[in-house]
């Protein structure tokens, strides 16, 4: 579990609470091409394999994990555009 | 007079307006009841064939077949564009001005290819989503004597998710055959962190692809195309460069439902997952690609689909509540998926049961390639 870090503030949420793999990364992905860099999108997942695909992805694609919590019957994810 | 009006003689319209005028057969005879089809073109095309145009020496002539040969008598069909559907007056207007009211509206609208969305991609990119694409691509491989094949996805959701790792596969095989396979490289470029969406069936394609020598390239969401180049750029920031390009084309829903205000920006209709209502309109209801359910975006889908569509249709016609194990869609989907060198294996599965996939023989594939040639006689009659 990453620990949220402070001072942050969230640009876009993208509440794919309900969609099943691979749909919350996609979204992500359509979030993140919308949008520019040092945006800060959350992402609201309720499939397991979220937190283990997103952050992969993340890292992959160059981008910065701020931080990923656990909610309520659901992962927060949030991430910064780097580039 | 209950009018039942189905956009779409695809797959899932043809089939739903033909299990609806079963089911009100009495009431269309007393003339209380319609049930009319609106296609584009009036002709009805088997999708799933393209693949074979490019892989397996299909003719495009045998993947059409008139619209009305294959319903109902009961059934009417009109040919026309649909220009608007509007939810206020519960009307559906044609290009040329028709004008149709629906009681029931069942949108069996599709998905289309937008390759255009990526510059470059109509003159550098192969695929296999249209006829005519499917046999250029036969014409390019032909002219193949080896080098760098690349094999990508260019945008999810998109129609017959195996489709891509099938034509890695046959490829390869055939690559093979010609004897050229020493002289190419292949690659196969996955949008997710693993081969295929579902995990049951990336563990069963990884091995294949390894044993096969194509080099798997997760986490590549293709963005952009250089021609001069010949490289393909990935939005995680990687190039692949490529002598043959194979790129699944962008999907979107049809643009008179995202027009019609029915469905957000990429077209698909927000759709409840057990009853393929149109969520926020009582009497409209989707199934096949058109939905947005988290589903194969196939022709099987639509298959199982349909039963659930006609049996609430029909009940809304007729004032009762739907009933029986096809008043619930269970998510129930089921595909061949081809490994090559005529060997197959089958998906099988549901919202709750992922897929266990047989291994790989030739009766699998022996199974597709006579699905594919009896589909005119099964499904769109439901008899399967």
């Amino acid at each position: 579990m990453t620990a949220p870090s402070t001072g942050y503030q969230i640009t876009r949420t993208i509440d794919a609470r309900g969609s099943y793999c691979p749909g919350p990364l996609m979204e992500l992905i359509r979030g993140i091409r919308e949008s520019q860099v040092g945006d800060v999108l959350a992402v609201l997942s309720s499939d397991k394999g979220s937190k283990v695909d997103i952050p992969k992805w993340i890292e992959k694609a160059g981008h910065h994990l701020i931080a990923l919590e656990a909610r309520d019957g659901y992962d927060e994810i949030v991430v910064e555009k780097v580039r | 007079m209950q009018r039942v009006v189905v956009l779409g003689g695809g797959v899932g319209g043809t089939l739903v307006a033909n299990l609806i005028s079963r089911k009100l057969k009495k009431a269309i005879d007393a003339g209380e009841a319609s049930v009319t089809v609106v296609d584009e073109t009036g002709t009805h095309v088997y999708q799933p064939g393209f693949m074979y145009i490019a892989m397996g020496g299909e003719r495009a002539s045998n993947l059409q077949r008139p619209e009305r040969s294959l319903l109902d008598e009961r059934v009417e069909l009109v040919v026309g564009r649909i220009a608007a559907i509007d939810d206020a007056t519960k009307v559906v207007r044609l290009d040329d001005g028709r004008e149709l009211g629906w009681d029931q509206l069942v949108l069996a609208t599709g998905s289309r290819i937008v390759p255009e969305s990526i510059p470059d991609f109509a003159q550098e990119a192969h695929h296999f989503y249209s006829a005519e694409a499917a046999l250029k691509l036969r014409a390019a491989l032909d002219a193949f004597t080896g080098g760098k094949v690349v094999i990508g996805i260019a945008g999810m959701p998109y129609k017959c998710p195996p489709a891509p790792l099938e034509v890695a596969f046959l490829i390869e095989a055939e690559l093979r055959q010609r004897g050229l396979r020493e002289k190419s490289e292949m690659h196969y470029c996955s949008p997710i962190g693993r081969a295929f969406t579902i995990e049951s069936v990336s563990e069963m394609a990884t091995p294949i692809l390894e044993q096969k020598h194509i080099e798997l390239h997760t986490f590549f969401n293709v963005e952009t195309i250089d021609p001069e180049r010949k490289t393909i750029g990935s939005l995680e920031g990687e190039e692949l460069a490529y002598d043959l390009l194979i790129l699944v084309p962008p999907h979107k829903g049809a643009q008179v439902v995202i027009d019609s205000g029915l469905a957000p920006g990429a077209g698909w209709l927000p759709t409840e997952k057990d009853t393929l209502n149109v969520k926020g309109h009582a009497d409209i209801w989707a199934l096949g690609d058109a939905t947005d359910l988290p589903l194969s975006k196939a022709g099987s889908t639509a298959h199982f689909e349909a039963p659930v569509v006609a049996e609430r249709v029909a009940a809304a016609v007729q004032g009762r509540e739907a009933e029986g194990k096809e008043s619930i869609y269970t998510g129930r989907v089921m595909c061949f998926f081809e490994i090559g060198d005529g060997k197959g294996t089958l998906l099988r599965f549901d919202y709750t049961h992922p897929p266990t996939p047989p291994k790989p023989n030739r009766v699998w594939h022996l199974g597709k390639i006579v699905f594919n040639k009896t589909y005119w006689h099964t499904v769109p009659r439901g008899r399967v």
